[in-house]
């Protein structure tokens, strides 16, 4: 029988690594990630956990680390935050270039200068582009759930998977888990297959210099060039859309709970307001939903899991009877506006669907948001639009702006 | 034990193709080292004259497997291999991380320190041509006093190269080691027994540049040699802590001379605006850490 357990985040992160049974573990402290650092120590330590960890000097070498560990064939994790990750930025790019099922923890919190420990998602956002797939949690049984997933979707696709979730809000906050039985974890993970091997048995000399047309190798057979393997990420990135779904589906079957693949929608059967974001902010939108539903509001809550690859059909369709679209988000990208928006405006393009979408920015560096603050802000945008005004409008949520 | 050349394992790893230059001491160094470890070695590689030696994809020349990383993480990567190599009861393979200098004593320097520290089960070799060669012949921390490179055309270098010999002796790893490819029974024995050794083992190799040091192609050897002669390039061991000289700097030390170092900058042209002050620093330098050395070695 699976057993409930009262847990925070980072333990339910720790647990699900645990049951996954990586062969390598390399990981550099940082708040707020460091306590699943500290407990899977203690657990290689005690022998609950059958692993090498290795203790490097740096996150830069956590995941160099993990690179070669996951070439020569050994299932890896390792997790960080904020400057950690930006620390490790050359290194997403090797892991995702290498193909390598790498699955990492970001425990999401602000980025310096100034220094801040508290939480926003401006640290994995700014890594989008690093070829790595995003999966966001809003709550820790989501956590240890998206772990085990994680493992399953990267070693499918052999892409690296990054499980993001809010730094303090939930790496920090108890709440019960239900933890899944091992065999039926093992039944879920099939063992990891390398697509190819750093073995002596089989010399080859990997990723070494590319030139930017195709070559010849010794038996003339024509070999990919820098860009045939740029467009196989691409490729593959297309199909764990597909991947994320399917593994979503086989979880549920398996251990009974549905977290929607790429997407979740709350209360968005006859909704025209529709409310997205990421992680914990779009968890506590649905709170906002139900006090407004009570005054007659048709509005819904569509929360994105996936945010590499990002479900541009999912949200088509999800948002195809908007009339309004508000998206809460965690991060900026300067001078421009909330990253998210700026995604779902361009996943919308051309689809038929002309709702505005107004752009919030909110809980940067772990300023509060209240449920009565989305609640403010979403009365606040029906009012001011009621429809069109929203064209290059970003409203910085209960921000002092002097 | 002492090999000479008849006993040097006869199989060659590096197939012809290489796409070093002419007259590479990285090359020469390379093929004993191969030679000494043998096939059932994984080498670690960053972007370097070696990354390039081992060809373009889909061909290489070389034949054991090799990993290519990122240029700060080598001795990481190999701390991964081992790891996983550890993890997956696969003890019998050698790890090899070789670096060049730039590798080594600059922006690879955390990576190897950790290593180190953790004593990794690993060798760690750089490959010291004392500049960054593969960019266009850069101002390393290795570069020597008063060497022209693009990144010092006019003024020269103004410090002198890092000790790092001594660097690696503070982190207490079991074997630490130089080579020069113009020694080459001396350098495959020092590999031959590195494998034997458990923990990081440290190799130093002296690699001439033709082109980065501004010599003949057919001089490797023996500028190789006046390193030696010259005392610039002790041949040494450092063994749990007792160092013995080796080889010809073994027969300096007890009854040759060793030759003044303007033998060998003369030869090279990254010398060429050298001012005579800069000589006699670097002969000074010279003199100092060899003088160190002797008094310490235990022969
Ligand atoms: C992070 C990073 N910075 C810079 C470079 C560019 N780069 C490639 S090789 C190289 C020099 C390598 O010098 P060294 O380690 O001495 O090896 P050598 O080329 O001399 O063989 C540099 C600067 C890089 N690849 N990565
Ligand atoms: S530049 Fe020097 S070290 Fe590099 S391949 Fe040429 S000769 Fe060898
Ligand atoms: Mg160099």
């Amino acid at each position: 029988m699976s057993e409930i357990r009262i847990i925070t985040g980072n333990e339910a992160a720790a647990l699900a690594v645990t049951l996954c049974e990586p062969k390598v573990v390399a990981a550099y402290p940082i708040t707020p990630q460091t306590k699943i650092s500290e407990l899977l120590s203690m657990y290689v330590e005690t022998g609950t956990l059958k692993a090498e960890y290795v203790r490097v000097e740096s996150e830069h070498s956590a995941l160099t680390v993990l690179i070669s560990a996951s070439t020569v064939g050994a299932r890896v994790f390792t997790a960080t935050s904020s400057n950690g990750l930006l620390y490790m930025h050359e290194q997403l790019h090797w892991a995702a270039g290498s193909r390598l099922p790498i699955v990492m923890c970001c425990v999401n919190r602000g980025v310096g200068a100034p220094w801040s420990i508290f939480n926003d998602q401006q640290d994995s956002m700014s890594q989008r582009d690093t070829g790595w797939i995003q999966l966001y949690c809003r709550d820790n049984q989501e956590i240890i759930d998206t772990v085990i997933q994680a493992y399953r979707i990267a070693e499918q696709v052999y892409i690296p998977t990054m499980v993001c979730y809010d730094g303090f809000v939930l790496s920090h906050t108890m709440m019960p888990v239900e933890i899944p039985e091992a065999a039926q974890v093992k039944n879920f993970l099939p063992p990891y297959r390398p697509h190819t091997f750093l073995d002596p048995e089989r010399p080859r000399t990997i990723n070494p210099v590319f030139f930017p047309w195709r070559r010849e190798n010794a038996e003339g057979v024509l070999c990919d060039g820098y860009m045939e393997m740029r467009y196989k990420l691409q490729r593959d990135f297309d199909t764990s859309l597909e991947v994320i779904e399917d593994v979503n589906v086989q979880y549920t079957d398996l251990f009974g709970r549905n977290y929607g693949g790429l997407i979740w929608e709350y209360q968005t059967g006859d909704a025209d307001i529709f409310v997205t974001g990421m992680g914990s902010i779009a968890q506590e939108a649905t709170l906002a939903v139900d006090a407004l539903r009570e005054e007659g509001i048709k509005i819904g809550v569509v929360g994105i899991r996936s945010f590499r690859p990002f479900p541009k059909e999912k949200l088509i369709h999800a948002f195809s009877r908007a009339r309004i679209i508000i998206v809460f988000q965690k991060a900026i990208s300067y001078g421009n506006e909330g990253g998210l928006s700026t995604e779902v405006k361009a996943a919308l393009y051309g689809s038929g669907i002309d709702a505005p979408v107004h752009d919030y920015i909110a809980g940067l560096g772990g300023r509060d948001v209240k449920t009565r603050e989305l609640i403010a802000a979403i009365r606040d945008t029906l009012e001011r639009s009621g429809g069109g005004d929203c064209k290059n409008k970003t409203t910085w949520l209960n921000c002092h702006r002097g | 034990m002492h090999e000479n050349l008849f006993k040097i394992n006869e199989k060659e790893y590096i197939l012809p193709g290489s796409r070093a230059c002419q007259g590479c001491g990285l090359s020469i160094a390379y093929r004993y080292i191969l030679k000494a470890l043998r096939e059932n070695t994984i080498v670690a590689i960053p972007p370097s004259c070696l990354c390039v030696l081992h060809g373009l994809y889909p061909n290489t020349s070389v034949t054991v497997p090799a990993l290519n990383i990122t240029f700060a993480g080598n001795a990481a990567s190999a701390s991964g291999i081992v790891a996983a190599l550890t993890a997956l009861n696969r003890p019998d393979i050698t790890v090899l991380a070789l670096s060049g200098d730039g590798g080594t004593y600059d922006i690879g320097i955390q990576s190897l320190s950790g290593a180190a520290e953790r004593n990794t089960d690993f060798i760690f070799a750089c490959y010291d041509n004392e500049a960054y060669m593969n960019t266009g012949t850069q101002r390393s921390g290795a570069t020597p006093m008063g060497a022209v490179t693009t990144t010092t055309p006019v003024l020269t270098k103004k410090d002198h190269k890092k000790d790092f010999i001594r660097i690696m002796e503070a982190h207490n790893i079991p074997y630490i080691a130089t080579v020069s490819p113009a020694y080459p029974i001396d350098l495959y024995e020092k590999f031959v027994k590195a494998k034997r050794i458990k923990g990081t083992r440290y190799i130093q190799i002296d690699t001439p540049c033709p082109p980065g040091w501004g010599y003949p192609a057919k001089d490797t050897v023996k500028i190789g040699k006046l390193a030696v002669e010259t005392g610039i390039f002790p041949l040494l061991e450092i063994e749990d802590g007792k160092l013995r000289l080796t080889g010809r700097s073994n027969t300096l030390s007890v009854k040759g001379k060793r030759m003044p170092i303007i033998h060998y900058v003369e030869r090279q042209m990254r010398f060429r605006k050298m001012s005579i002050e800069q000589l006699n620093q670097l002969q000074s330098w010279v003199d100092k850490r060899w003088n160190d050395f002797t008094n310490r070695a235990d022969n």
